[in-house]
């Protein structure tokens, strides 16, 4: 018996794929996210609407906390930790969640550095706005991807400049001659194997979802259509006036994201979104996904 | 030539029909009632079974389904899959409880407990006879267990005992075949071993009769 190998760690992303995975603060939210149908919860302090709101310093969650949402719920609780941040990270495995996200929502502790992942027994997923970036993470040993957007803005522009961009760099890659890939891998700052890997293949070796943004039922089903294999929802949920009937309705239509029949009903009737703010308006120093390279 | 149902409505759909349709057969992704018409067989994919057992029922798939079952339609489900065929899983949710059996949902743990292992099977010798005695390679992920089984329901397999999660000792069925009803706690999709897919599509063909 062999555990927490390679296949191990991205095949609970596989398991994953289609789902809606939601931030949660409270063991109550959490609740409320696994009723709606939720494939997991997002463990943290802070929703990134608040950390953009009331800024300082964000963290990893209390431990308390996050065995609290464990206790609560029978889907995988995934957890963040700091860029960099390693530590952050073995204590985060320690308490047993199931995934750990190296975020760029929360304030990094290392501006070179992303963390050694392959050490870990616990799988990560990591942030990225292209595809270069997607094959660093990887190749430090993130088993799972998602676009960075611009999370705790309720505006889904970025989530979609992400997705197109490591979409588009894989087509682009499919298309490269092979004796043009190492040019290619220089370019791109991405390890040469997996840029081979890639045009070969003709997609990522791990799940891919998209993250940042995403407020309603029609932005989730836009990110699906896209062709992400499945969406996180931060503040969207627990900061809209519903987030129960939202929550479901996210869910549905992250299902049948090809059907605009049910994308209409599901998007009815559901209160007032996350009031959101508009990223061309928030000045860059103030921006997240810039966090990481 | 055979069509089989996929089960779309959340997890490892895409990597069953990638299986499926390299074994020349005919995949169709279900995500409504009306899907279903004209199917041989249905498979159930690894996922989350409230997310899926939900959905489930949310969008009316659950009652054709379990009728469909009745009837001897095939269906076998994988992880995820495997719970929600159960009909007992010791606590309240929705399945489509069409085996008799006894699951545990998260037997091993958390995901740090997920594993590979090998495994003895011995019927899927009918489905290929020149790998006689070779064992499967099986991943469990957050997996599921079989604690007990009803009368009809055939044991296909059982976790070596050194594998056995401690709290049941005598509880390592990971999967099980009650007539055209098959259930499997790791994922076959994962593997590139297709053994327990041409075993499945056999257990189709022989409904189809």
């Amino acid at each position: 018996m062999e555990k927490s190998t390679w296949k191990v760690k991205k095949g609970l992303a596989q398991m994953l794929k289609g789902g809606v995975i939601m931030d949660v603060v409270t063991p109550e939210q959490a609740k409320i996210a696994e009723e709606a149908g939720a494939v997991a919860v997002m463990a943290l302090e802070r929703v990134p609407a608040d950390i953009r709101a009331q800024g300082g310093v964000a963290r990893m969650a209390d431990p308390e906390r996050i065995l609290q949402i464990m206790e609560a719920v029978s889907i995988p609780v995934m957890a963040k930790c700091r860029i960099g941040h390693f530590v952050e990270a073995q204590i985060l495995e320690a308490l047993g969640a199931d995934y750990i996200d190296e975020s760029e929502v929360l304030t990094p502790a290392d501006e070179e550095h992303h963390v050694e992942k392959h050490q870990f027994r616990v799988p990560f997923v990591c942030g990225c706005r292209n595809l270069g970036e997607a094959l660093r993470r990887i190749g430090e040993g993130a088993a799972m991807i998602r676009t960075k957007g611009e999370a705790g803005t309720g505006d889904v522009v970025e989530a979609v400049r992400h997705a197109r961009a490591v979409l588009g760099g894989i087509k682009k890659l499919q298309a490269t001659p092979k004796e043009e890939l190492m040019h290619a891998a220089k370019e791109m700052g991405a390890p040469y194997e997996l840029v081979k890997e890639v045009a070969e293949d003709g997609r990522l070796p791990v799940v891919n979802f998209a993250a940042g943004g995403i407020a309603t039922p029609a932005d989730a089903a836009l990110m699906m259509q896209l062709g992400m294999d499945g969406v996180f929802v931060g503040s969207g949920i627990f900061k809209s006036e519903d987030p129960a009937k939202r929550a479901r309705a996210v869910v549905m239509a992250t299902t049948h994201y090809n059907n605009p029949d049910i994308l209409a009903e599901v998007s009815k009737g559901l209160g007032e979104p996350m009031r959101g703010r508009q990223v061309s308006q928030i000045p860059p120093e103030e921006l997240l996904a810039g966090r990481g390279w | 030539m055979s069509v089989i149902g996929v089960l779309a409505l959340q997890g490892d759909f895409q990597e069953h029909k990638e299986v499926l349709e390299s074994l020349g057969v005919e995949a169709r992704e279900v995500r409504l009632p009306q899907d279903l018409e004209g199917l041989d067989g249905m498979i159930i994919p690894g996922g989350e079974s409230t997310t899926i057992g939900r959905l489930m029922v949310e969008y009316g798939l659950r009652e054709p389904l379990r009728h469909m079952a009745g009837e001897g339609f095939p269906i076998w489900g994988t992880c995820a899959g495997m719970i929600l065929m159960a009909k007992d899983i010791g606590h309240d949710q929705l399945l489509l409880g069409c085996m008799d059996l006894v699951v545990e949902r998260n037997a091993f743990g958390r995901q740090v407990d997920s594993f590979e292992t090998e495994l003895e099977v011995p019927q899927l010798e009918a489905v290929s006879p020149k790998e006689k005695g070779k064992k499967i390679h099986a991943v469990f992920i957050r997996a599921p267990l079989i604690t007990s089984v009803g009368k009809g329901v055939e044991v296909l397999a059982r976790l070596p005992e050194k594998n056995a999660p401690r709290h049941a000792e005598d509880h390592n069925i990971v999967a099980a075949r009650q007539g055209n009803l098959l259930a499997t706690a790791f994922h076959p999709e994962l593997t590139g071993d297709h053994r327990f897919h041409h075993y499945f599509l056999d257990i189709v063909h022989q409904a189809k009769r």
